[in-house]
């Protein structure tokens, strides 16, 4: 059976993790690939870095490290952050990342999903979406979650599908940091209506917090941050925990 | 021994390099015949859509020399599709050196079942294992697949795979071996699939 997938976030600036972490095994913490070793030693499923570098020179040193990650890890893994060109995914892409996930500049050039498609395969482009409850709505926004969007979410989700989209990386900024759960309805919702995998992120806090997603948020895959840097859930045990609640994982 | 990985237009072939360094494995990528003819082992990448890929390989010969190859040749991902006989991704004519047709999973899903997402995107567990390929996996391994097309169960299968229906995870015939998945990206299980086709 397909499993469902538990994915780790790593934030990169220039070509290091931020936000620390408590691997007090790890010589260097802000080493991603030391890290990224870890987890995939650990058994996580797929990796996501996510680089907030603004710098040019931080750039090149992001292609520096996805050519280091893919050199020492053997389980996929997708960079997002800051990605606007075809021939920005062509360097990540030749470096060794599996994947690209784009964000706000799909919000603002639409077009761009299908040139990617087109050019490179929907199996390697992830949209992430950062949505907001605002109102009565769900809203897109971009730059963080700051800024709000006229796109309505469930709406913006089909179409990037439409547009060639392999994979969608759903955050709620309402659940995000929160360690209260994931957004379960909209997660649910939007699985409903995508025919590609969606992988939910922000809030998780707790082993049950992961069933619920894949449960009653019908999540492709869980993807948290501080929780596994700071091992307040250590993947293993994440993991054989969800075997025992039925649901399928790799161990 | 000289590894080469066949070099055609088929998106990103970055991960088998680094796979292959992993094993402690030198190789060459290469569309030049004589290279791929003396080389002992022949490895054929695949990302992209199958008809464009046929046409590249046509217009190289490429498709006349691949099936012709003595030597062990593995294929994966699209590579395992194209050397089967046909491909529903835009009405391809493919290789042929598997005697089986490869065809869409279906988007749509009957009511009440649950829904099933095309591409196939994850891990997902391979069983009734054969050939040397997989010698030291286990029954329901788990390997990284990426697709929206697959080759049906056929005498040729060395494992298969459940997605909406049986598939061929792995073909093998004669010199001639093929993984659907992405092995490079599949842990150790697939390091384990790599290593035992060099080891060949």
């Amino acid at each position: 059976m397909l499993t469902k997938r538990i994915i780790p976030c790593l934030d990169i600036k220039d070509g290091r993790t931020v936000k620390g972490t408590n691997f007090v095994n790890l010589r260097d913490a802000g080493d991603p690939v030391s890290l990224a070793a870890i987890y995939a030693e650990q058994g996580a499923d797929e990796l996501v870095f996510l680089d907030i570098t603004a710098t040019v020179d931080g750039r090149k040193t992001l292609i520096d490290l996805v050519r280091n990650v893919a050199h020492t890890i053997n389980i996929p893994f997708t960079v997002g952050g800051g990605i606007s060109s075809v021939a920005d995914v062509s360097a990540l892409l030749n470096a060794g990342a599996d994947k690209i996930s784009i964000n706000s500049s799909a919000v603002r050039n639409p077009e761009l999903v299908n040139e990617l498609a087109l050019e490179f395969g929907s199996q390697c482009i992830v949209v992430a979406i950062d949505t907001r409850y605002v109102g009565t709505e769900h809203i897109v926004h971009t730059h963080g979650g700051r800024k709000p969007t006229e796109l309505r979410t469930i709406a913006w989700a089909k179409e990037v599908e439409d547009r060639g989209a392999g994979e969608l990386l759903l955050t709620s900024m309402d659940t995000d940091g929160t360690k209260a759960g994931f957004a379960l309805e909209l997660t649910a919702q939007i699985s409903g209506v995508a025919n590609i995998p969606v992988i939910a992120s922000g809030g998780a806090g707790s082993m049950d917090h992961f069933v619920d997603v894949f449960t009653s948020g019908k999540a492709d895959a869980g993807l948290a941050a501080s929780i596994f840097h700071f091992k307040e859930i250590e993947i293993p045990a994440l993991k054989e925990y969800l075997r025992t609640k039925g649901i399928e994982m790799r161990l | 021994m000289k590894t080469v990985i066949i070099k055609y237009n088929a998106g990103n072939v970055q991960s088998v390099m680094y796979a292959l360094e992993r094993l402690g494995t030198s190789y060459l990528l290469t569309d030049d015949e004589a290279e791929i003819r003396s080389a002992d082992k022949v490895i054929f990448p695949g990302v992209g859509e199958a008809s464009t890929a046929m046409a590249y390989l046509r217009e190289r010969r490429l498709d006349k020399l691949i099936p012709s190859l003595k030597q062990p040749v593995l294929g994966t991902c699209v590579g395992m599709q194209l050397m089967c006989r046909y491909s529903e991704e835009n009405d391809t004519t493919c290789m042929g050196i598997f005697d089986i047709d490869v065809r869409r999973f279906p988007s749509s899903h009957q009511a009440g079942e649950p829904r099933l997402k095309v591409p196939h995107t994850g891990w997902n567990s391979i069983h009734t294992l054969q050939g040397p390929l997989t010698n030291g996996l286990s029954e329901n391994a788990y390997v990284y697949f990426v697709h929206s097309y697959a080759a049906d169960v056929c005498p040729e299968t060395t494992a298969v795979c459940d997605y909406v229906r049986p598939f061929s995870a792995m073909l093998h015939r004669d010199n001639f071996y093929a993984a659907q998945f992405h092995a490079e990206i599949s842990g150790d299980v697939g390091q384990r699939i790599l290593e035992n086709f060099l080891k060949l």
